[in-house]
């Protein structure tokens, strides 16, 4: 266990000590500003117009689904494509640098450091995810969105970066070369994300398949405030598989 | 505690443990990457306490050797083992003897030479409350007192390799292996490196890959030629240059671009 702490230790000091974790950061703050800002904006608009009109049902104008939904919407496809970039490195760059070497001639487990990359990468989006509750934090401050809401909306995100890193990590550990790693992941992540669009045409079977398989409709049952364990375990599941896949990516280079 | 010390003791001397009199034993070692024979039926043994120059022209098989013997990689067929622990089977236990400087030193460039080394030795499993020591310990053995606090990124290519020695040496192990620790140095730095490795050989099992023939006659006591994946030469250096010189035996046992080598080791 003390390695799998010394191993992301040293991932998210490198982050930090780069300029990488302020530019991702200070973009994606910038994005979810920009979005956050619109929304609102968007909203007041919206109020203003409707509240003119007597005996008209407004009960569908509120802040949960107008601006919180598809804010974290937005914030998903966001980190889809940042993701990538910060996972890239996780395994190609040690890989291509040569530490690879010092790492797996030292007494660690490659389950050690396939968890210990995942963790730095876990508490950098934790870090990401968080600074965005401060959105839901104005929401709480000056209006009244539902909290359940918020806390499954921001669950399902947060639930959604974790799996994202662990896809990320699994195609830098294919790879030595860096860009490689981030266009692989970000064309799983992609798949993923769209993956249950033939879903209408398709048979019952298939539909039920693909649904399963696509994040988007896992994610936007979470943003609907339904925390459903089959969600839960979606992601969860998600997580473990590409953890595991990291895993024998990582062993089956060393026997080539 | 006592559970500790009773499965140290099972480890070390249970579990068909082969002890023998050298440190390391290679025998019949073959790695193939897909239909290429980096080494073929290498053999060889180094003692207790010994310096063993590892010889070849580049690609003989040098650096894959050394990666299984350190337990980066394993082998196609053969065995190693390390104090009596096989490579495979016991590969923590010969992980935790074994201090590796590959070929190009493992360093993070972002890091400071003291939160690298720092981090390695946890790495190595340097219980915490040593670390401190164990980190001052090479520091000073390897003379970075002058730039300890400075990032391995900024360190000329001398002051890097120094580290990787650090960083082989932060565990305490009873053996080096080092992969060309001298290339790409200025010859002042040559000299240095080889200062410091003929120090850290006396008390230690040393393997080290060269194709530098003088390096091998100053620093080990023995020598193992290796060609095309096979091993030619396994002598004591005493023996060679009893019977002619080490260029000698080198040029007759090597073919191929064995004249640009041979000038390499004059330079």
């Amino acid at each position: 266990m003390r390695n799998v702490f010394v191993i992301a230790w040293r991932d998210i000091r490198a982050v930090f000590v780069s300029p990488i974790a302020y530019v991702v950061l200070t973009g994606f703050l910038l994005l979810a500003g920009w979005f956050f800002f619109n929304l609102l904006g968007q909203f007041n608009r919206m109020v203003a117009m409707y509240s003119g009109l007597q005996g008209y049902d407004t009960t569908w104008l509120n802040l949960n689904d107008a601006v919180v939904a598809p804010l974290l919407q937005n914030l998903s496809v966001v980190l889809l494509i940042v993701v990538p970039m910060l996972t890239m490195r996780s395994y190609a760059e040690e890989r291509s640098t040569g530490t690879y070497e010092l790492l797996f001639t030292s007494p660690v487990r490659v389950g050690e450091i396939v968890l210990g990359k995942f963790l730095a990468g876990a508490c950098f989006v934790s870090l990401m995810v968080g600074l965005t509750l401060v959105y839901a934090g104005i929401l709480l401050w000056f209006g009244n969105p539902e909290i359940g809401l918020l806390v499954s909306g921001f669950l399902g995100l947060y639930l959604v970066a974790l799996s994202y890193i662990a896809v990320g990590n699994f195609a830098s550990a294919l790879t030595s070369n860096q860009i490689i790693a981030a266009v692989t992941s970000l064309v799983i992540l992609l798949l993923l994300f769209v993956i249950s669009w033939p879903a209408d045409g398709a048979s019952e079977t298939t539909k039920a398949v693909l649904q399963y398989l696509s994040v988007t409709d896992h994610f936007s049952t979470m943003i609907r405030g339904i925390v459903d364990t089959k969600d839960l375990v979606y992601f969860a599941s998600l997580t473990v598989v590409f953890l595991f896949l990291t895993h024998r990516a990582v062993e089956s280079a060393r026997w080539k | 505690m006592w559970l500790q010390k009773t499965q140290f003791f099972v480890r070390a001397f249970g579990r068909g443990r082969n002890l023998t009199a050298s440190m390391i034993e290679v025998r019949n070692l073959s790695k193939a990457y897909g239909g290429f024979h980096a080494a073929r039926n290498v053999s060889f043994s180094v003692a207790t306490g010994q310096a063993c120059g590892f010889l070849g022209p580049n690609g003989a098989g040098k650096t894959t050797t050394m990666r299984v013997i350190t337990g980066y990689m394993p082998a196609t067929s053969g065995s190693v083992s390390v104090e009596g622990f096989d490579v495979f089977e016991d590969s923590f236990e010969v992980r935790r003897r074994i201090g590796y400087l590959p070929e190009t030193p493992p360093l993070y460039l972002e890091m400071r030479v003291t939160s690298y080394l720092s981090h390695v030795a946890a790495l190595r499993g340097v219980p915490r409350s040593r670390i401190p020591e164990a980190r001052d310990r090479v520091i000073a053995e390897c003379g970075l007192e002058q730039v300890s606090t400075r990032l391995c990124g900024h360190l000329s290519k001398g002051y890097r390799q120094r580290v990787g020695l650090a960083q082989a040496l932060i565990h305490d192990p009873a053996v080096l292996i080092l992969d060309e620790p001298t290339i790409g140095l200025d010859p002042a730095q040559i000299i240095d490196i080889r200062q410091l490795i003929r120090r850290l050989a006396t008390e230690r099992t040393v393997v080290l890959s060269t194709h530098i023939l003088p390096e091998v006659a100053q620093i080990c006591q023995k020598v193992v030629i290796i060609s095309a994946g096979r091993v030619v030469v396994e002598k004591d250096l005493t023996e060679i240059t009893r019977a002619g010189s080490l260029e000698d035996e080198y040029l007759k046992h090597v073919s191929g671009d064995v004249p640009a080598d041979a000038e390499a080791a004059d330079a």
